[in-house]
């Protein structure tokens, strides 16, 4: 495998091992909403991978400005305004897609894998290495609701890109609707996660776990990460408080900087 | 008042907020382990949904759309959703401390479900009177309820069920959202059949 911390493995790591819809189950709702056809979801994927790109950029170039209480409302600030400016120009330059896409184009704003990155990597690392870690998430991201619009798009409505399967006949196979339809989104990403997961343990041998985790998303938890959990059982005295994992954006904005005060003082003190 | 069970019979039944608008999907997926979570949240999101609307419902078509920027609203409500779901923890706490212990934890991570962000443009796009778009918030909180119900008790009959690895966590969740979703299907001609 390629060696770790190169730029290519950030890279190749949104690809496979760390695809972001189907390993870290983030950003569900727009991939079973726009693919119904191949040609939705590549636009889709192209649009929050620009969006991810310039996200990651932006934040990891003012991720020394940024104080650290209000850093989530920044964030989504800066992410709400790039969508904005997206959405101009896919009105100006594509509105067929635009249209088709509605409001799924303003929801990338909420988007878990964009906050996400921004989070877990580009708060932390430089400019160019959080752009191609966009980048690579992006194109994963990308390939996925290509492969889930390509699959939805075949089985459901017999085409592929608006061109019609050969074996779509008169009287002949007919293609099958449920995969056009809501079940059918659910359907195909449920076998598409099962897929992926197999590929990954044969590829990486190891179990695929979440390794930038869904507690860095305030929106968003997944089957692998439920801090809702561990907090609703604190809250009720049911488990010890040392043993909770509560996410970071899930505290009090405060208790953080105040956690590295004390434990500045802490080290002090033992000085 | 038939044009306002319309609008609820269809966000609630037809047009489900989770299973055919797939609005929400994450924290249907996350929270439906077990009806207290589910429960939690739903309420959170009924709450949260209710009032984020009655405010940026008059704040578009007010301010944004007489000068022109009607452009901002993705900037501008998402800020609001931010701000609404800050204060209403706050007064909350305060005010009426077991609905605090009920949803409490849930508001936070409300501010970026796409349900909320999703409903409030959706008003925006297809609602054109502040008591509809009111109604339909409603409807659509409780369409989120209905579904994280339903699939938590679906989940729970899954738990005892030998489940072949392959398809082990996620996927089977996934496909048991689907066979959820198809049953929603049946709900279409209901409104053509109870209002004529």
């Amino acid at each position: 495998m390629t060696k770790k911390n190169s730029l290519f493995y950030e890279f190749m790591k949104g690809i496979l091992k760390e695809n972001p819809l189907l390993i870290l189950v983030l950003g569900t709702c727009p991939a079973l909403a726009v693919t119904t056809s191949a040609e939705n979801g590549l636009g889709m994927g192209v649009a929050a991978t620009a969006v991810l790109i310039m996200s990651n950029a932006v934040i990891s170039a003012l991720r020394k400005v940024i104080p650290d209480k209000v850093r989530i409302p920044a964030f989504i600030t800066i992410i709400a305004a790039l969508v904005t400016i997206l959405q101009f120009l896919m009105e100006a330059y594509v509105p067929a897609l635009n249209a088709s896409l509605g409001i799924f184009i303003p929801l990338i704003t909420v988007n878990c894998i964009i906050l996400g990155r921004a989070e877990a990597f580009a708060n932390s690392h430089g400019v160019v290495r959080s752009a191609i870690d966009g980048l690579g998430m992006g194109v994963g991201f990308t390939l996925a609701l290509f492969f889930i619009g390509s699959i939805r798009e075949i089985l459901g409505f017999g085409t592929f890109f608006g061109m019609k399967m050969p074996w779509i006949t008169e009287g002949g196979l007919q293609p099958m609707m449920i995969f056009g339809l809501p079940a059918g989104g659910f359907a195909v990403f449920g076998v598409m996660i099962a897929i992926t997961q197999k590929l990954n343990k044969r590829f990486y041998a190891r179990q695929p776990q979440a390794v930038m985790g869904c507690s860095e998303c305030p929106g968003c938890i997944n089957a692998h990460t439920a801090p809702a959990d561990h907090a609703s059982n604190a809250l009720e005295g049911q488990v010890t408080e040392e043993k909770v994992v509560v996410p970071n954006t899930m505290r009090e904005p405060g208790v953080l900087a105040n956690l590295k005060e004390v434990k500045q003082a802490e080290k002090e003190e033992t000085k | 008042m038939k044009e306002m069970l319309i609008i609820l019979f269809s966000v609630v039944l037809i047009d489900n907020l989770v299973l055919s608008r797939f609005l929400g999907v994450c924290s249907f997926l996350g929270l439906t382990k077990d009806l207290k979570n589910a429960m939690g949240m739903s309420i959170a999101v009924i709450f949260v949904m209710i009032v984020a609307t009655g405010i940026t419902y008059p704040i578009y078509w007010s301010i944004l759309e007489p000068i022109n920027l009607g452009y901002l609203q993705t900037v501008v409500f998402i800020l609001v959703i931010a701000a609404v779901v800050q204060v209403l923890e706050a007064i909350i706490r305060k005010a009426f401390p077991p609905l605090y212990k009920a949803m409490g934890i849930y508001l936070p991570l409300i501010t970026t479900n796409c349900a909320i962000l999703g409903v409030m443009l959706i008003n925006i796009q297809e609602i054109y009177n502040f008591g509809s778009a009111m109604m339909s918030s409603f409807g659509a909180g409780v369409g989120y309820m209905l579904a994280m119900f339903l699939f938590t008790g679906v989940r729970s009959k899954m738990e005892k069920a030998d489940i072949p690895e392959f398809m082990q966590g996620l996927p089977i969740t996934l496909m048991a959202a689907s066979i959820v979703s198809v049953s929603f299907m049946g709900f279409k001609g209901v409104i053509e059949n109870l209002f004529g």
